[in-house]
């Protein structure tokens, strides 16, 4: 059924009882034609558009847990492509783009808020490096531009912006960037999947991949054996474990980045703000609450927790820029996995097993990716070649020191 | 937070007094290593989901650089032993065999 709103005015007249599932929960076949490892929004997207854009429906997407649960509902949800080099930009600007009429292709609203996300310089190396984005990101044609602290405290009255430790010299701002609904974009895509009659199998964790003779010929689960003719792994941070399945290695570390919530206030930030310099991101939620993500763990992590030494560093330099935040009480707090890799971009690549695909290595900044990388995963396991958005982003990269660094221009957060 | 002993000072001391320092035990690439041995020392990493051996600083201690084999997952510590050691000593490799049967020669 549609969602629209006289759907909705008719089910409110006969109690809300004619809603159908959203997406079926199958009994997965003993083949595929395409098996997906991992139903968190980067897996969902591209069956997604394998799918729409290539017309291939015979799909099925694993998923150990359940749908979203992993890192896709564990962000803060910020959307952005800002980022220094034209092929991060390529592809992040692409996602972006794609979010915003995401509501529309999915007929779920994903409540895309494109309030804008200002960058904090608080250092005079910093302002210079968001100089530089700003007059790339001219050149890549992305609008953004680096603005002075008054134009900051026009935009967020509640940041001091003469603190003494880290004063505001400046900020990165985009206005099209903000925020969307992490757990409705998992749900939407599953949803359209399952009109397309692609299977998503969830509570199915994948124990095995089968080869034979340097091909991919399918996978073993907690729920049988099920064969494929081309295998894509869009597991974030167990990507390690699975590619360890398969036989290869991978240039990444997976570590806990964690977020938490305040108690819900009256509106009082409209923009999300992002502060590398102190580790530190805020942006308040349709409900009120201040979402606030911090660094990542520097050590191997996989307990899905992080630690509070982590978060008091976070907070300590928020309530700085934010006093208004100092008596606020905290509601929840979570940590999910995540892949970094080297240069903090993404990999969309082949593997060394034939008709294996991966994409990983999102690192911090998974979230904003989710359609781009979707689309651009779609692309390169349709064609069995990559797409000009996935090719710089293949595995060989790190061989060939061919490097997207994005982590001296980002400093730390995405 | 982590609470780690510093093989150096013998004290119990917290992880804001140290700086983590990745995987132990990497082999260095040298001027004759092949493209392959310089990316696996460069880049690629067990990551293990299970025993890992990795380095710590004491940065606000005594400065010097040592190793723990930690679970990654549980967060559980074996053991831990000054840098200088190339391969783990048998008193923390024991200590994993004793408490993690199945994962001992993964770890190695």
């Amino acid at each position: 059924m549609r969602y629209s709103i006289f759907n909705l005015c008719r089910e409110a007249l006969c109690g809300h009882t004619g809603w159908p599932k959203a997406w079926e929960s199958p009994t997965p076949k003993s083949r595929y034609e395409v098996i997906i490892i991992g139903g968190g929004g980067h897996g969902l997207a591209t069956a997604y558009y394998l799918g729409k854009n290539f017309g291939i429906r015979d799909v099925a997407i694993l998923e150990k847990g359940w749908l979203g649960g992993g890192n896709t509902g564990r962000n803060t949800t910020i959307i952005r492509s800002n980022y220094l080099e034209n092929d991060s930009v390529a592809i992040y600007e692409k996602s972006r783009d794609l979010y915003e009429t995401l509501s529309q292709d999915l007929n779920m609203n994903i409540m895309f808020s494109p309030r804008g996300v200002m960058m904090l310089a608080q250092t005079h190396h910093e302002a210079h490096a968001y100089m530089r984005i700003a007059n790339a990101n001219r050149l890549q044609n992305i609008e953004t531009e680096y603005i002075s602290p008054t134009q900051v405290f026009e935009k967020c009255p509640i940041i001091c912006i003469d603190g003494p430790r880290y004063p505001i010299l400046g900020a990165l701002w985009q206005p099209r960037g903000g925020t969307a609904r992490h757990d409705t974009v998992a749900w939407g895509y599953a949803r359209a999947c399952s009109k397309m009659g692609i299977h998503i199998i969830e509570n199915c964790e994948v124990t095995g991949i089968n080869r034979e003779g340097g091909r991919v010929t399918g996978v073993t689960t907690h729920r049988g054996s099920i064969s494929c003719d081309k295998l894509g792994i869009v597991v974030a941070g167990h990507s390690g474990q699975l590619a360890d399945m398969a036989g290869f290695r991978l240039p990444i570390e997976s570590v806990a980045l964690q977020a938490l919530v305040s108690e819900p206030i009256k509106p009082c930030l409209d923009v999300v703000v992002m502060a590398n310099t102190v580790h530190g991101y805020i942006s308040q939620s349709d409900k009120g609450e201040m979402v606030i993500g911090g660094g990542t763990d520097g050590v191997i992590n996989y307990s899905q927790r992080g630690s509070f030494t982590y978060i008091e560093e976070t907070v300590r330099a928020l309530v700085e820029t934010f006093p208004l935040i100092s008596r606020l009480k905290m509601l929840r707090q979570w940590g999910g996995i995540v892949d970094m890799t080297g240069d903090r971009s993404p990999i969309i690549s082949a593997t060394p097993v034939d008709k294996l695909f991966i994409n990983c290595g999102w690192g911090t900044g998974g979230f904003k990716a989710i359609p781009g990388s979707g689309w651009a995963m779609a692309e390169l396991m349709a064609n069995e070649a990559p797409g000009s958005l996935a090719e710089p982003f293949s595995l060989d990269r790190f061989r060939e020191g061919r490097f997207i660094d994005e982590r001296v221009a980002a400093g730390v957060a995405h | 937070m982590l609470r780690l002993k510093c093989p150096y000072c013998g004290q119990m001391v917290d992880e804001t007094e140290l700086t983590p320092g990745g995987e132990a035990h990497l082999k260095r690439a040298t001027q004759n290593s092949s493209d392959d041995e310089l990316l696996d020392y460069l880049f690629n990493r067990r990551n293990p989901k299970g025993v890992h051996f990795e380095r710590w600083r004491h940065t606000f201690g005594c400065g010097k650089w040592f190793v723990v084999a930690r679970c990654t997952v549980t967060h559980e510590v074996f053991g831990v032993y000054k840098a200088q050691t190339l391969k783990p000593p048998k008193s923390v490799v024991d200590a994993i065999a004793n408490r993690r049967g199945h994962e001992t020669q993964e770890s190695q």
